[in-house]
């Protein structure tokens, strides 16, 4: 259950063609991450799935059954949406049965189901509260539990962590993570934030403009970005991307080089350059130098506890076998 | 000290038209209480007298009373069956995306501002009369006889003129309640594989409570006091068909000259309204808490 198949699906809005043909393939219990900066077609891709816009044109198979003109609710899939969409008139228990009884399961079965979900979800504390009253973690709780009393083939996330503040982000990312692990179903997960997308995902799909850039492993997208936009895209602090001569030294038009990836020292190396603003994190450091012929500082990441200040001359030397380098369409040369 | 002295000036600097608004309403309230209690004919001024509760006792007991009081409740309740459900019905309708929105929904809007004594010659001549009226003329067109409307059926009549008036406000209220749901509700309850119908008892019902109730609290002010739609059509007639507590009091002081009675009639449609207004709060206030 859960397998979700896109053939050749593309959708326009008037003259507007915000995803242009493409295809996917999300296998059974997969963790998959839509991730693009915004307006890139990732919620209107999760919204044609669920099935609350409709395709200008391709097929869309749900369990190698045709689901291309099934309404919403006969798709088998549950959506959380970004605003939670909870029923502010209804208890958290009503808006968690609400699905069951729309669906006209007996009282028992949903009672069965509402506690279990509420046990998973620790929502005992509040279950007959109202919206109104929760706090957005826990309403995002409520939401996902309306979600998992339905038992779906598939769960489809429209950006639920963006109204939440950062600490609360965390801990949530890590609970719908273990979700997963314990459920072990489908999960569709569209976010614009590439932590979320690298700290979650069993597979990126990474969109620019309704194209899918690239489909990998976090990882393989973080070591072998195919372009450079998935490059920049991936990764915390971006890659650096450089282009003009010092590129050209390595026969690209554009080269990426990790902040992790480049060495820095005080009397010797590539490229010289001045110490501008620092982030101190603790463990690591983060330096941003200006370098002769760059427009924009180098990113680079050294220990936590180095002695370098503002203004310091040093030298940096990139460590050529993680150099990427990309062409003149920005496409990696392998 | 100082929010001490501040809350007292602010007492101090309101209470002219605290005072102003006090007499206003009192000044009259008390003048009609106290006629209400006089022997006032104005066929014999300057002769007023003293006579207890016999004006209460003849308002109570004229035979037109009770028909009165059946039609002002009638009427209430009528108007508000219809501009609420009809309201809801257009609000859902002029929310959906359409072509020339803007312009359908001013024509939707427009009775609200006939005034009501033009509204009632206008349904009176133009579509109820049964020579001339528009409806008089369909009716012939499909080879039937043509309905008396103003003859016949007085009342509803008077029911359905009211009500045109009134449903665009309902309408305005309603829809704009409508566009403040959030669609991603509506989404997530088809999701939840809710039919429309399930949508709408719901989700949409719950949401537009509030605003149904404010409707009906405020049309209920205004539908107790109907009087010129009355008086242009059917003049309280045929009998008593189409009078009600409004149009008795007129009749009482300015037809037959009774001012004594008429006040008694005032003052008894004063506590009329207010018994509809505790019921009312009690049904539909307890909506405006959430």
């Amino acid at each position: 259950m859960g397998q979700i198949t896109i053939k050749q699906v593309s959708k326009s809005f008037g003259d507007v063609e915000v995803i242009p043909p493409l295809d996917l393939a999300i296998e059974e219990g997969e963790f998959v991450v839509f991730v693009g900066p915004s307006g890139c077609g990732k919620s209107t891709l999760l919204r044609l799935i669920a099935g609350l816009e409709d395709v200008s044109s391709g097929h869309i198979e749900i369990d190698g059954q045709p689901a291309t003109d099934l309404p919403p609710a006969k798709r088998g899939l549950a959506m959380v949406f970004q605003s939670y969409a909870l029923y502010p008139h209804m208890s958290v228990r009503k808006n968690i049965a609400f699905p069951l009884k729309m669906a006209g399961m007996d009282k028992t079965e949903q009672n069965r189901r509402i506690d279990e979900a509420a046990r998973v979800l620790n929502l005992a504390d509040y279950i007959d509260r109202r919206p109104g009253q929760l706090s957005g973690g826990q309403r995002q709780r409520v939401a996902i539990g309306r979600a998992i009393v339905r038992e779906p083939s598939a769960f489809l996330f429209d950006e639920p962590l963006s109204n939440l503040d950062a600490a609360l982000r965390v801990g949530m990312r890590l609970e719908i993570t273990e979700l997963h692990k314990r459920l072990k179903s489908t999960m569709i997960y569209v976010t614009h934030d590439q932590v979320e997308a690298m700290t979650m995902a069993d597979k990126i799909v990474v969109l620019r403009a309704g194209n899918i850039e690239q489909i990998g492993s976090p990882l393989e997208l973080y070591r072998n970005p195919r372009n450079a936009f998935v490059a920049g895209f991936i990764g915390s602090p971006k890659m650096n991307l450089i282009e003009g001569d010092k590129a050209t030294a390595f026969d690209a038009s554009t080269i990426g080089i990790r902040p992790e990836h480049i060495s820095v020292s005080t009397d010797s190396g590539d490229w010289e350059g001045t110490v501008g603003v620092s982030e101190h994190l603790g463990s690591d450091t983060f330096l941003r130098v200006s370098c002769e012929g760059l427009d924009e500082p180098v990113t680079v990441r050294v220990s936590g506890d180095i002695e370098l200040n503002y203004g310091d001359k040093v030298f940096l030397s990139p460590d050529s076998s993680n150099i990427h380098r990309f062409d003149t369409q920005g496409l990696r040369i392998a | 000290m100082a929010t001490q002295h501040s809350r007292a000036s602010a007492r101090l600097m309101i209470s002219p038209s605290v005072l102003l608004l006090l007499g206003w309403m009192l000044i009259p309230l008390c003048m009609t209480v106290y006629f209400s209690f006089l022997r006032y004919d104005l066929l014999s001024p300057g002769t007023e007298v003293f006579t207890g509760w016999d004006n209460y006792y003849y308002f109570l007991t004229d035979p037109s009373f009770n028909d009165a009081v059946i039609n002002t409740l009638s009427l209430l309740v009528g108007v508000l069956l219809v501009t609420v459900i009809g309201g809801i019905g257009f609000a859902l309708l002029l929310n959906l995306p359409a072509w020339g929105q803007g312009i359908v929904r001013v024509l939707v809007i427009a009775p609200f501002f006939v005034m009501p004594t033009v509204s009632g010659l206008l349904w009176k001549n133009m579509f109820m009369n049964p020579v001339n009226g528009v409806f008089a003329h369909i009716t012939l067109a499909f080879g039937g006889q043509p309905f008396d409307f103003l003859g016949q059926a007085p009342w509803e009549s008077i029911i359905l003129m009211v009500s045109w008036q009134w449903l665009p406000f309902a309408t305005l209220i309603l829809l704009t309640a409508l566009q403040s749901l959030d669609q991603e509700q509506l989404e997530a309850a088809e999701m939840d594989g809710a039919s429309w119908l399930n949508r709408f008892w719901h989700i949409i019902l719950p949401h537009l409570s509030r605003a149904i109730t404010v409707v009906i609290l405020i049309q209920t002010i205004f539908l107790l006091s109907i009087f010129a739609e009355i008086l242009v059509t059917t003049n309280g007639g045929p009998g008593t068909a189409s009078t009600n507590l409004t149009y008795l009091i007129y009749v009482q002081s300015l037809l037959q000259y009774d001012v004594g009675v008429g006040s008694a009639g005032g003052v008894i449609a004063i506590i009329l309204a207010n018994i509809v207004a505790i019921f009312l709060m009690r049904m539909v206030g307890k909506n405006l808490d959430k």
